[in-house]
């Protein structure tokens, strides 16, 4: 196979059956809900604020809109600094606030 | 009569005026390409030079001797672009008219985007090996230096050329290792990235020879700053990492120009339709190479796929026939691994590097995402394509522009 990105597999989030591709991101956004998100925080370690949930928002618009998302637009986003995107989220902030919301692993990287 | 102008005479722009010109003459036709720069700097070049591998007359000639007679070659500043005007208005005042224009002014690096980069230990122990001086600096360092922390480091993607940091910690371990002093050297490899490279199959492959070659990986690092009393860098999550010497890729934008003619993205590169390589905002400018912001590698491999492909559609274009929706993002690269050794990938798009062998299927004679001793002599002998044949303009014989993905497993 050439393309791997499309192996879609199906987890048990909250409950609900859904599609997930093999690095565990939501394949399907309209799957996604509120307690999928808890769930997938909890699982890296995070308990989600109100603070997480305007982030959260602000990358599915970002998404749906199809702005190509990295840690420099978020950064400059007005919505939150850098520094907070990896006080909220540690370690890897976009990669793991990307999963939580339900919407791709950014590309930004060739 | 009508005008194309090409603005950059670097890789891209000399290669799509030697294309052109056999097509767009006189009198008809008026081809202008303007770039104020003398030199001619064959990029890859810059990654042999700390190891003294290639000397700087391999890398420099002169702009002028690879444009064909035919072409106009105006060695000016561009001040704008005014894309609603059709005009270029350049520095000295005069305004150059446009029917087509290409753009292909490249990027570069800003170290300046990160706190302390370009601070006092700029180029004394904090180098840069994407621009000639920074190179020069480099071997100037590392031909007397008696070893310490090497820390080979990348800012943020895009880069140009994203494997070269790569072959560069490869190489500076065989470098060390010739000097007999490689147990003096401790070498860490710093991404952004969480592995190797962006895609997995090749990070699979290099990560194994990191590991062989006792390099280490710090992965998922965004840098917050370089700190120029500890020498240390140190990422927004407060992660620091000490180094002795530290050669970085700093955040690579696209040229300056853009920002000044308000048609660039946040990183002056220029939304571009990935297919047809032309600019999503007006509809007679073209864009090849690294200036573009289409999800393709920046390097020179790339940008000679693309003009290939920017060839027929700028010659489409001028007939009035709707544009070829062709680039697929075909990449193809040599990697350094040292000790005389290279891999080869081949990539696009959509699909991963694959194991195989290259152009031909079965025969070779480059084996694809395998170190090989062929595969070095062919990056060594690109060089020698590079000017004479690339730049040219000339087709690589079984080497399409597309991605020939039935050939490789």
């Amino acid at each position: 196979m050439f393309i791997i990105n499309t192996n879609a597999m199906e987890k048990l989030i909250a409950g609900k059956s859904v599609a997930v591709n093999e690095e565990g991101y939501l394949t399907d956004f309209s799957q996604w809900d509120k307690s999928i998100a808890e769930e997938l925080a909890q699982e890296a370690g995070i308990s989600l604020s109100p603070r997480h949930w305007e982030v959260l928002a602000y990358l599915q618009n970002e998404h749906q809109n199809q702005v190509a998302l990295s840690i420099r637009r978020v950064g400059k986003s007005n919505v939150v600094d850098i520094k907070e995107f990896y006080q909220l989220f540690p370690t890897a902030p976009l990669k793991t606030a990307t999963k939580i919301a339900g919407i791709p692993k950014p590309v930004s990287c060739i | 009569m009508k005008n194309l102008v090409i603005l950059g005479a670097g890789t891209g722009g000399t290669m799509m005026a030697n294309h052109l010109h056999h097509h767009l003459q006189s009198p008809d036709w008026r081809i202008t390409i303007i770039d104020e720069r003398k030199e001619h700097h064959y990029q890859p070049g810059y990654l042999f030079l700390p190891f003294d591998m290639y000397s700087p007359d391999d890398i420099v000639k002169s702009v002028e001797e690879f444009i064909p007679d035919g072409v106009h070659l105006l060695q000016q500043k561009i001040l704008r672009i005014a894309p609603t005007e059709n005009k270029i208005h350049l520095e000295n005042g005069n305004e150059i008219p446009y029917d087509v224009l290409i753009v292909a002014t490249g990027a570069k690096i800003a170290p300046e985007e990160t706190e302390g980069m370009r601070g006092t230990e700029w180029h004394q122990s904090v180098f840069d090996f994407y621009t000639f001086e920074g190179s020069l600096a480099l071997r100037d360092k590392l031909r007397d230096w008696q070893g310490g922390k090497l820390v080979v480091h990348i800012t943020e993607m895009p880069i140009k050329c994203p494997v070269a940091p790569l072959e560069f910690a490869f190489l500076a371990d065989s470098f060390f290792k010739e000097k007999k002093m490689r147990d003096k050297v401790e070498i860490t490899y710093v991404t952004p990235l969480s592995g190797a490279f962006t895609k997995p199959k090749a990070t699979e492959a290099l990560e194994h020879l990191l590991k062989e070659k006792n390099i280490q990986i710090e992965s998922d690092f965004a840098i917050e700053h370089v700190d120029n009393t500890t020498k240390e860098i140190v990422d927004y999550g407060g992660r620091s990492i000490p180094f002795d010497i530290l050669v970085t890729v700093p955040t690579n934008k696209g040229d300056e120009l853009m920002a000044r003619s308000g048609m660039g993205d946040d990183l002056n590169y220029i939304p571009t339709d990935k297919a047809t390589l032309r600019s999503k905002d007006y509809e007679n400018i073209f864009v090849l190479g690294d200036a573009s912001n289409i999800p393709a590698s920046k390097a020179g491999s790339v940008t000679h796929f693309e003009a290939e492909i920017l060839t027929e559609n700028i010659l489409r274009f001028v007939h009035g026939e709707p544009l070829k929706e062709e680039f697929d993002g075909h990449a193809n690269c040599f990697i350094e691994t040292g000790n005389g050794k290279a891999l080869l990938i081949d990539f696009n798009y959509t699909h991963e590097p694959v194991e195989g062998s290259f152009p031909f299927q079965g025969i070779g004679p480059l084996r694809l995402l395998k170190e090989s001793r062929m595969n070095h002599m062919g990056k060594l002998a690109f060089r020698w394509i590079y000017w004479n044949v690339l730049l040219k303009g000339t087709h690589i014989p079984f080497v399409p522009a597309t991605m020939s993905v039935p050939k490789k497993q």
